[in-house]
Protein backbone atom coordinates (compact mmCIF):
# COMPACT_ATOMS: atom_id res chain seq x y z
CA UNK A 1 0.00 0.00 0.00
CA UNK A 2 1.36 3.31 -1.39
CA UNK A 3 -1.38 5.16 -0.09
CA UNK A 4 -0.51 8.33 0.97
CA UNK A 5 0.71 9.21 5.12
CA UNK A 6 -0.98 10.48 7.49
CA UNK A 7 -0.59 13.88 8.64
CA UNK A 8 -0.06 14.01 12.42
CA UNK A 9 0.70 17.11 14.98
CA UNK A 10 1.34 16.63 18.00
CA UNK A 11 1.11 19.65 20.20
CA UNK A 12 1.16 20.75 24.04
CA UNK A 13 -0.67 23.60 25.98
CA UNK A 14 -0.81 24.34 29.87
CA UNK A 15 0.72 20.69 30.17
CA UNK A 16 3.94 19.07 32.44
CA UNK A 17 5.24 16.89 29.61
CA UNK A 18 4.12 14.17 31.05
CA UNK A 19 1.52 12.71 27.76
CA UNK A 20 4.05 13.79 25.49
CA UNK A 21 6.45 11.23 26.86
CA UNK A 22 3.04 8.72 27.80
CA UNK A 23 3.29 8.45 23.84
CA UNK A 24 7.21 7.95 23.70
CA UNK A 25 6.46 5.20 26.41
CA UNK A 26 4.86 3.21 23.78
CA UNK A 27 8.40 2.25 22.73
CA UNK A 28 9.07 0.75 19.22
CA UNK A 29 5.17 1.17 19.10
CA UNK A 30 6.12 5.08 17.90
CA UNK A 31 8.64 3.55 15.39
CA UNK A 32 5.33 2.11 13.78
CA UNK A 33 3.31 5.59 13.92
CA UNK A 34 6.31 7.19 12.12
CA UNK A 35 5.86 4.33 9.28
CA UNK A 36 2.57 5.32 8.26
CA UNK A 37 2.00 8.77 9.38
CA UNK A 38 4.11 12.10 8.69
CA UNK A 39 4.50 13.95 12.36
CA UNK A 40 4.26 17.65 10.85
CA UNK A 41 4.77 19.32 14.50
CA UNK A 42 5.55 17.57 17.93
CA UNK A 43 7.49 20.43 19.90
CA UNK A 44 8.74 18.26 22.71
CA UNK A 45 10.59 15.70 19.87
CA UNK A 46 10.10 17.10 16.46
CA UNK A 47 11.16 20.03 14.73
CA UNK A 48 8.22 22.14 13.33
CA UNK A 49 7.61 25.82 13.11
CA UNK A 50 4.39 27.87 14.14
CA UNK A 51 4.74 29.26 10.98
CA UNK A 52 4.63 25.88 9.04
CA UNK A 53 1.08 25.07 10.02
CA UNK A 54 0.24 28.68 9.91
CA UNK A 55 0.90 27.64 5.96
CA UNK A 56 -0.81 24.46 5.75
CA UNK A 57 -3.96 24.48 4.27
CA UNK A 58 -7.36 24.14 6.19
CA UNK A 59 -7.80 20.16 6.98
CA UNK A 60 -4.80 19.48 5.60
CA UNK A 61 -3.91 17.39 9.20
CA UNK A 62 -5.59 14.33 9.45
CA UNK A 63 -5.29 14.43 13.02
CA UNK A 64 -4.43 16.75 15.73
CA UNK A 65 -3.65 15.42 19.69
CA UNK A 66 -3.03 18.10 21.55
CA UNK A 67 -2.61 17.29 25.06
CA UNK A 68 -2.61 20.38 28.14
CA UNK A 69 -5.62 22.79 28.87
CA UNK A 70 -5.59 26.53 27.54
CA UNK A 71 -4.13 28.94 30.41
CA UNK A 72 -2.66 31.74 28.19
CA UNK A 73 -3.19 33.32 24.83
CA UNK A 74 -0.80 31.70 22.99
CA UNK A 75 -2.61 27.85 24.34
CA UNK A 76 -5.70 29.40 22.97
CA UNK A 77 -4.30 30.76 19.42
CA UNK A 78 -2.68 27.38 18.47
CA UNK A 79 -5.47 25.33 19.62
CA UNK A 80 -7.90 27.04 17.21
CA UNK A 81 -5.01 27.29 14.24
CA UNK A 82 -4.91 23.52 14.77
CA UNK A 83 -8.38 23.09 14.68
CA UNK A 84 -8.81 24.69 11.86
CA UNK A 85 -5.93 22.90 10.12
CA UNK A 86 -7.30 19.59 11.18
CA UNK A 87 -9.84 16.74 10.27
CA UNK A 88 -9.85 15.33 13.34
CA UNK A 89 -8.95 16.95 16.85
CA UNK A 90 -8.17 14.82 19.60
CA UNK A 91 -7.99 15.81 23.32
CA UNK A 92 -5.59 13.63 24.91
CA UNK A 93 -4.92 13.85 28.47
CA UNK A 94 -6.62 15.12 31.81
CA UNK A 95 -5.56 18.73 30.94
CA UNK A 96 -6.96 18.64 27.74
CA UNK A 97 -9.96 16.45 28.84
CA UNK A 98 -10.70 18.10 31.95
CA UNK A 99 -8.30 21.52 32.66
CA UNK A 100 -6.22 18.39 35.27
CA UNK A 101 -3.39 19.92 37.90
CA UNK A 102 -3.43 23.21 36.48
CA UNK A 103 -7.13 23.48 36.73
CA UNK A 104 -6.97 23.50 39.88
CA UNK A 105 -5.82 27.14 40.37
CA UNK A 106 -9.40 28.03 39.00
CA UNK A 107 -9.83 28.42 43.26
CA UNK A 108 -7.86 31.22 43.10
CA UNK A 109 -7.84 34.45 40.49
CA UNK A 110 -4.60 35.79 38.23
CA UNK A 111 -4.45 38.33 40.50
CA UNK A 112 -4.38 35.97 43.36
CA UNK A 113 -1.77 33.56 41.28
CA UNK A 114 0.66 36.74 40.59
CA UNK A 115 0.66 37.84 43.78
CA UNK A 116 1.80 34.42 45.14
CA UNK A 117 4.26 33.70 42.72
CA UNK A 118 5.78 36.54 41.80
CA UNK A 119 5.10 39.47 44.72
CA UNK A 120 4.77 37.83 48.14
CA UNK A 121 6.21 34.83 48.17
CA UNK A 122 8.99 34.82 50.65
CA UNK A 123 11.60 32.92 48.51
CA UNK A 124 11.61 35.93 45.85
CA UNK A 125 14.38 38.42 46.10
CA UNK A 126 13.47 41.78 47.16
CA UNK A 127 13.67 44.29 44.39
CA UNK A 128 13.25 41.08 41.71
CA UNK A 129 9.30 41.41 42.64
CA UNK A 130 8.07 41.50 38.53
CA UNK A 131 4.98 40.04 37.19
CA UNK A 132 5.04 38.81 33.37
CA UNK A 133 3.44 41.65 31.19
CA UNK A 134 2.05 40.77 27.84
CA UNK A 135 4.07 43.66 26.44
CA UNK A 136 7.30 45.39 27.60
CA UNK A 137 10.16 47.78 25.97
CA UNK A 138 13.71 46.59 25.94
CA UNK A 139 16.52 48.48 24.54
CA UNK A 140 14.43 49.47 21.75
CA UNK A 141 12.87 46.24 21.14
CA UNK A 142 9.41 45.48 22.28
CA UNK A 143 8.70 41.28 23.87
CA UNK A 144 6.22 40.20 23.82
CA UNK A 145 4.07 37.42 26.32
CA UNK A 146 1.09 35.78 25.90
CA UNK A 147 -1.76 36.89 27.91
CA UNK A 148 -1.83 34.74 31.15
CA UNK A 149 -5.87 33.85 31.40
CA UNK A 150 -7.75 34.62 34.69
CA UNK A 151 -8.78 30.87 34.64
CA UNK A 152 -7.72 27.86 32.72
CA UNK A 153 -10.26 26.46 30.30
CA UNK A 154 -10.89 22.43 29.32
CA UNK A 155 -10.17 22.11 25.27
CA UNK A 156 -13.33 21.62 24.67
CA UNK A 157 -14.28 25.37 25.99
CA UNK A 158 -12.03 26.74 23.19
CA UNK A 159 -11.95 24.54 20.37
CA UNK A 160 -14.95 21.88 18.93
CA UNK A 161 -13.17 18.16 20.45
CA UNK A 162 -13.71 15.24 18.43
CA UNK A 163 -12.35 12.46 20.91
CA UNK A 164 -11.06 12.54 24.02
CA UNK A 165 -8.26 10.35 26.04
CA UNK A 166 -8.37 10.34 29.70
CA UNK A 167 -5.46 10.00 31.76
CA UNK A 168 -2.59 11.78 33.73
CA UNK A 169 -1.25 10.62 31.45
CA UNK A 170 -2.63 8.43 29.55
CA UNK A 171 -1.21 4.64 29.84
CA UNK A 172 0.65 3.50 26.81
CA UNK A 173 -0.86 0.80 26.36
CA UNK A 174 -4.60 3.12 25.99
CA UNK A 175 -2.95 5.48 23.58
CA UNK A 176 -1.74 2.73 21.32
CA UNK A 177 -5.28 1.23 21.01
CA UNK A 178 -6.61 4.99 20.64
CA UNK A 179 -3.85 6.04 17.61
CA UNK A 180 -4.70 2.52 16.38
CA UNK A 181 -8.24 3.48 16.19
CA UNK A 182 -7.82 6.41 14.89
CA UNK A 183 -5.65 4.83 11.92
CA UNK A 184 -8.01 2.03 11.22
CA UNK A 185 -11.09 4.87 11.06
CA UNK A 186 -8.90 7.00 8.64
CA UNK A 187 -7.56 4.41 6.42
CA UNK A 188 -11.61 3.00 6.14
CA UNK A 189 -10.46 -0.28 7.77
CA UNK A 190 -12.92 0.48 10.74
CA UNK A 191 -16.07 2.77 11.44
CA UNK A 192 -14.42 6.04 13.28
CA UNK A 193 -15.68 5.77 16.86
CA UNK A 194 -18.81 8.62 17.44
CA UNK A 195 -17.84 12.49 17.60
CA UNK A 196 -17.24 13.49 21.23
CA UNK A 197 -16.28 9.81 22.44
CA UNK A 198 -14.27 9.00 25.69
CA UNK A 199 -11.60 6.55 23.50
CA UNK A 200 -9.16 4.72 25.50
CA UNK A 201 -10.86 3.75 28.30
CA UNK A 202 -13.99 2.00 29.11
CA UNK A 203 -18.10 2.64 30.11
CA UNK A 204 -17.68 1.51 33.38
CA UNK A 205 -16.31 3.04 37.18
CA UNK A 206 -13.26 1.91 38.39
CA UNK A 207 -14.94 -0.12 41.56
CA UNK A 208 -15.85 -2.23 38.46
CA UNK A 209 -12.22 -3.22 37.72
CA UNK A 210 -11.21 -2.73 41.09
CA UNK A 211 -10.20 -6.36 42.43
CA UNK A 212 -10.13 -4.92 46.47
CA UNK A 213 -13.56 -6.96 48.45
CA UNK A 214 -15.95 -4.26 48.94
CA UNK A 215 -18.10 -4.91 51.52
CA UNK A 216 -20.73 -2.32 53.78
CA UNK A 217 -18.87 0.76 54.05
CA UNK A 218 -19.18 2.73 57.51
CA UNK A 219 -16.58 5.01 58.45
CA UNK A 220 -16.04 6.67 61.76
CA UNK A 221 -12.63 8.16 60.93
CA UNK A 222 -10.89 9.30 57.30
CA UNK A 223 -7.30 9.08 57.22
CA UNK A 224 -4.57 10.44 54.75
CA UNK A 225 -2.40 7.39 52.92
CA UNK A 226 0.15 8.18 55.20
CA UNK A 227 -1.40 8.28 58.82
CA UNK A 228 -2.30 3.72 58.49
CA UNK A 229 -1.07 0.76 56.71
CA UNK A 230 -3.32 0.14 54.31
CA UNK A 231 -5.02 -3.86 53.71
CA UNK A 232 -4.43 -4.69 50.41
CA UNK A 233 -7.27 -7.14 50.11
CA UNK A 234 -9.98 -4.74 51.09
CA UNK A 235 -11.49 -1.29 49.83
CA UNK A 236 -10.01 1.60 50.51
CA UNK A 237 -12.43 3.46 51.05
CA UNK A 238 -14.03 1.11 53.90
CA UNK A 239 -10.23 1.74 55.50
CA UNK A 240 -11.16 5.32 55.81
CA UNK A 241 -8.58 5.77 53.12
CA UNK A 242 -10.59 8.70 50.29
CA UNK A 243 -10.56 7.23 47.14
CA UNK A 244 -11.85 8.71 43.88
CA UNK A 245 -12.77 5.84 42.28
CA UNK A 246 -16.62 5.36 42.67
CA UNK A 247 -16.89 8.79 40.83
CA UNK A 248 -13.89 7.79 38.37
CA UNK A 249 -13.95 6.03 34.68
CA UNK A 250 -12.65 2.79 34.83
CA UNK A 251 -9.66 2.58 31.86
CA UNK A 252 -6.24 2.70 33.64
CA UNK A 253 -5.73 -0.66 34.80
CA UNK A 254 -6.25 0.26 38.69
CA UNK A 255 -2.48 0.95 38.76
CA UNK A 256 -3.34 3.24 42.20
CA UNK A 257 -5.82 1.02 44.15
CA UNK A 258 -3.24 -2.16 42.77
CA UNK A 259 -0.38 -0.64 44.38
CA UNK A 260 -2.18 0.56 47.84
CA UNK A 261 -2.62 3.92 46.47
CA UNK A 262 -6.11 5.37 46.42
CA UNK A 263 -7.44 6.52 42.99
CA UNK A 264 -7.31 10.67 42.42
CA UNK A 265 -9.65 10.22 39.68
CA UNK A 266 -7.45 10.94 36.48
CA UNK A 267 -9.90 8.98 33.65
CA UNK A 268 -12.15 11.72 34.61
CA UNK A 269 -16.05 11.22 35.46
CA UNK A 270 -17.55 7.92 35.47
CA UNK A 271 -20.17 7.71 32.32
CA UNK A 272 -23.11 9.56 32.62
CA UNK A 273 -21.61 11.62 35.52
CA UNK A 274 -21.71 15.31 34.89
CA UNK A 275 -19.78 16.42 37.77
CA UNK A 276 -17.21 13.65 39.39
CA UNK A 277 -16.37 16.24 42.15
CA UNK A 278 -20.20 16.41 43.49
CA UNK A 279 -20.64 12.50 42.89
CA UNK A 280 -17.47 11.94 44.79
CA UNK A 281 -18.78 14.17 47.65
CA UNK A 282 -22.08 11.82 47.74
CA UNK A 283 -20.42 8.61 47.92
CA UNK A 284 -17.60 9.78 50.60
CA UNK A 285 -20.65 11.45 52.37
CA UNK A 286 -23.09 8.35 52.71
CA UNK A 287 -20.38 6.01 53.86
CA UNK A 288 -20.13 8.26 57.41
CA UNK A 289 -21.23 6.29 60.26
CA UNK A 290 -23.36 8.85 62.43
CA UNK A 291 -26.29 10.45 62.43
CA UNK A 292 -25.24 13.16 64.90
CA UNK A 293 -24.15 16.55 63.04
CA UNK A 294 -21.43 17.60 65.37
CA UNK A 295 -19.94 14.41 65.08
CA UNK A 296 -20.20 14.10 61.43
CA UNK A 297 -18.51 17.37 61.60
CA UNK A 298 -15.52 16.04 63.47
CA UNK A 299 -15.31 13.27 60.98
CA UNK A 300 -15.55 15.45 57.80
CA UNK A 301 -12.59 17.46 59.73
CA UNK A 302 -10.23 13.99 58.44
CA UNK A 303 -11.00 15.54 54.87
CA UNK A 304 -9.00 19.15 55.35
CA UNK A 305 -9.03 19.71 51.50
CA UNK A 306 -12.10 17.89 50.13
CA UNK A 307 -12.68 20.17 46.97
CA UNK A 308 -9.17 19.88 45.45
CA UNK A 309 -9.23 16.06 46.08
CA UNK A 310 -12.79 15.53 44.34
CA UNK A 311 -12.21 17.87 41.41
CA UNK A 312 -8.04 17.45 41.36
CA UNK A 313 -8.29 17.03 37.89
CA UNK A 314 -11.45 18.39 36.70
CA UNK A 315 -11.93 21.86 38.17
CA UNK A 316 -12.76 23.75 34.38
CA UNK A 317 -15.15 20.41 33.83
CA UNK A 318 -17.06 20.84 37.42
CA UNK A 319 -20.21 22.55 37.16
CA UNK A 320 -19.15 25.62 38.82
CA UNK A 321 -15.92 25.63 36.83
CA UNK A 322 -13.77 28.49 39.20
CA UNK A 323 -13.85 30.35 42.05
CA UNK A 324 -16.53 32.41 42.27
CA UNK A 325 -15.45 34.85 45.17
CA UNK A 326 -15.73 38.72 44.74
CA UNK B 1 -35.38 47.15 39.25
CA UNK B 2 -35.55 46.23 42.86
CA UNK B 3 -33.37 42.88 42.72
CA UNK B 4 -36.01 39.31 43.62
CA UNK B 5 -34.18 36.32 44.73
CA UNK B 6 -34.75 33.24 42.89
CA UNK B 7 -34.34 30.76 45.24
CA UNK B 8 -34.87 26.88 44.16
CA UNK B 9 -36.62 24.58 46.91
CA UNK B 10 -35.85 20.47 46.85
CA UNK B 11 -39.05 19.93 49.28
CA UNK B 12 -39.36 16.34 50.33
CA UNK B 13 -42.52 14.61 49.64
CA UNK B 14 -43.62 13.10 52.88
CA UNK B 15 -42.60 15.89 55.15
CA UNK B 16 -41.57 19.73 53.88
CA UNK B 17 -43.84 19.17 51.10
CA UNK B 18 -46.91 18.96 52.78
CA UNK B 19 -45.31 21.46 55.79
CA UNK B 20 -45.48 23.49 52.46
CA UNK B 21 -48.55 22.75 51.49
CA UNK B 22 -50.14 23.86 54.94
CA UNK B 23 -48.73 26.94 54.83
CA UNK B 24 -50.88 27.65 51.61
CA UNK B 25 -54.05 25.43 52.63
CA UNK B 26 -53.28 27.96 56.29
CA UNK B 27 -53.17 30.79 54.13
CA UNK B 28 -50.75 31.76 55.63
CA UNK B 29 -48.62 34.89 53.59
CA UNK B 30 -44.78 33.96 52.67
CA UNK B 31 -42.15 35.46 50.42
CA UNK B 32 -42.80 34.33 46.65
CA UNK B 33 -39.54 33.41 45.78
CA UNK B 34 -38.97 29.60 45.77
CA UNK B 35 -39.42 27.87 43.35
CA UNK B 36 -40.42 24.10 44.85
CA UNK B 37 -38.93 20.88 43.37
CA UNK B 38 -40.97 18.17 45.16
CA UNK B 39 -38.11 14.95 45.53
CA UNK B 40 -39.51 11.84 47.22
CA UNK B 41 -36.51 12.41 49.91
CA UNK B 42 -34.15 14.52 50.73
CA UNK B 43 -31.67 11.98 50.41
CA UNK B 44 -32.74 12.23 46.60
CA UNK B 45 -31.21 15.60 45.86
CA UNK B 46 -27.59 14.81 44.50
CA UNK B 47 -25.13 17.97 44.59
CA UNK B 48 -25.15 17.91 40.94
CA UNK B 49 -28.68 19.11 41.47
CA UNK B 50 -27.77 22.17 43.66
CA UNK B 51 -25.15 23.12 41.92
CA UNK B 52 -27.03 22.99 38.77
CA UNK B 53 -29.60 25.26 39.77
CA UNK B 54 -26.67 27.76 40.74
CA UNK B 55 -25.25 27.26 37.37
CA UNK B 56 -28.85 27.80 35.99
CA UNK B 57 -29.03 31.19 37.52
CA UNK B 58 -31.15 30.92 41.02
CA UNK B 59 -29.44 32.93 43.68
CA UNK B 60 -30.13 30.35 46.20
CA UNK B 61 -31.19 26.51 47.29
CA UNK B 62 -33.18 25.59 50.06
CA UNK B 63 -33.22 21.65 50.69
CA UNK B 64 -35.94 20.77 52.92
CA UNK B 65 -36.35 17.19 54.85
CA UNK B 66 -38.24 15.40 57.51
CA UNK B 67 -36.76 15.68 60.87
CA UNK B 68 -34.24 13.47 62.05
CA UNK B 69 -35.54 9.76 63.14
CA UNK B 70 -38.45 10.98 60.93
CA UNK B 71 -38.09 9.87 57.99
CA UNK B 72 -40.64 8.12 55.66
CA UNK B 73 -37.66 6.00 54.35
CA UNK B 74 -35.95 5.65 58.02
CA UNK B 75 -32.39 7.04 56.89
CA UNK B 76 -32.95 8.97 53.82
CA UNK B 77 -32.97 12.28 54.98
CA UNK B 78 -29.56 11.50 57.50
CA UNK B 79 -27.73 10.64 53.83
CA UNK B 80 -28.51 14.35 53.44
CA UNK B 81 -27.20 15.70 56.94
CA UNK B 82 -24.11 13.62 56.11
CA UNK B 83 -24.12 15.30 52.55
CA UNK B 84 -25.23 18.93 53.46
CA UNK B 85 -21.23 19.56 55.52
CA UNK B 86 -19.33 18.84 52.82
CA UNK B 87 -21.13 20.24 50.03
CA UNK B 88 -20.99 23.41 52.21
CA UNK B 89 -17.54 23.17 52.31
CA UNK B 90 -16.92 22.37 48.43
CA UNK B 91 -19.63 25.59 47.70
CA UNK B 92 -17.05 27.98 49.88
CA UNK B 93 -14.17 26.70 48.65
CA UNK B 94 -15.60 27.72 45.13
CA UNK B 95 -16.44 31.40 46.63
CA UNK B 96 -20.20 30.67 47.05
CA UNK B 97 -21.55 32.56 50.43
CA UNK B 98 -22.67 30.75 53.22
CA UNK B 99 -26.54 31.77 53.17
CA UNK B 100 -27.21 31.00 49.41
CA UNK B 101 -27.29 27.29 50.29
CA UNK B 102 -29.11 26.05 53.25
CA UNK B 103 -30.75 22.51 54.55
CA UNK B 104 -33.98 22.84 56.81
CA UNK B 105 -36.07 20.15 58.84
CA UNK B 106 -39.83 20.81 57.96
CA UNK B 107 -42.46 18.38 59.23
CA UNK B 108 -46.27 18.31 57.44
CA UNK B 109 -47.37 20.08 60.45
CA UNK B 110 -45.49 22.72 60.09
CA UNK B 111 -46.40 25.06 57.52
CA UNK B 112 -45.45 28.18 59.52
CA UNK B 113 -42.20 26.98 60.25
CA UNK B 114 -41.55 26.59 56.26
CA UNK B 115 -43.42 30.23 55.54
CA UNK B 116 -40.39 31.75 58.01
CA UNK B 117 -38.02 29.99 56.86
CA UNK B 118 -38.79 31.34 53.11
CA UNK B 119 -38.94 34.63 54.42
CA UNK B 120 -35.61 34.80 56.29
CA UNK B 121 -33.73 33.22 53.52
CA UNK B 122 -35.01 35.05 51.08
CA UNK B 123 -34.26 38.21 52.86
CA UNK B 124 -30.63 36.98 53.65
CA UNK B 125 -30.06 36.27 49.59
CA UNK B 126 -31.58 39.55 48.80
CA UNK B 127 -28.76 41.26 51.41
CA UNK B 128 -26.19 39.34 49.50
CA UNK B 129 -27.58 40.11 45.93
CA UNK B 130 -27.75 38.11 42.71
CA UNK B 131 -25.52 34.71 42.34
CA UNK B 132 -23.01 35.43 39.87
CA UNK B 133 -22.17 31.72 38.50
CA UNK B 134 -24.13 32.02 35.45
CA UNK B 135 -22.93 35.58 34.26
CA UNK B 136 -19.53 34.32 35.15
CA UNK B 137 -19.48 31.59 33.38
CA UNK B 138 -20.86 33.29 30.40
CA UNK B 139 -18.40 36.15 30.54
CA UNK B 140 -15.86 33.59 30.76
CA UNK B 141 -16.65 32.37 27.54
CA UNK B 142 -17.14 35.71 25.81
CA UNK B 143 -13.70 37.50 26.79
CA UNK B 144 -10.31 36.68 27.92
Amino acid sequence: MAAKKLQLAIYWGAACGGCDVSILDTNEFILTVDEVADIRLWPIAADGKYADVEAMADGELDVVIMNGAVRNSENEHIAKLLRQKSKIFVAYGSCAYMGGIPGLANLASRAEIFDCAYLNNPSIEPGNRTVPLTEAKVNGYTLELPKFYDRVYKLDQIVDVDYYVPGCPPQPDQCKAAILALVAALTGQADPPPKGAVVGAFERALCDDCKRTKTEKKVTRFYRPWEIMEDPESCLMEQGILCAGSATRSGCGVRCPNSGIPCRGCYGPAPNVIDQGAKLLSAVSSIIDSKDPDEIDKILEGLPDFTSFANRYSIPASQLQRSHRK
Amino acid sequence: MTFEPKIVGFLCNWCSYTGADLAGTSRIHYAPNVRVIRVMCSARIDPTFVLKALTDGADGVLICGCHPGDCHYSEGNYKMMRRYPLLKKLLADYGIEDERVRLEWVSASEGQRFADIVNDMTERVRALGPCSVKTDLATDMAER
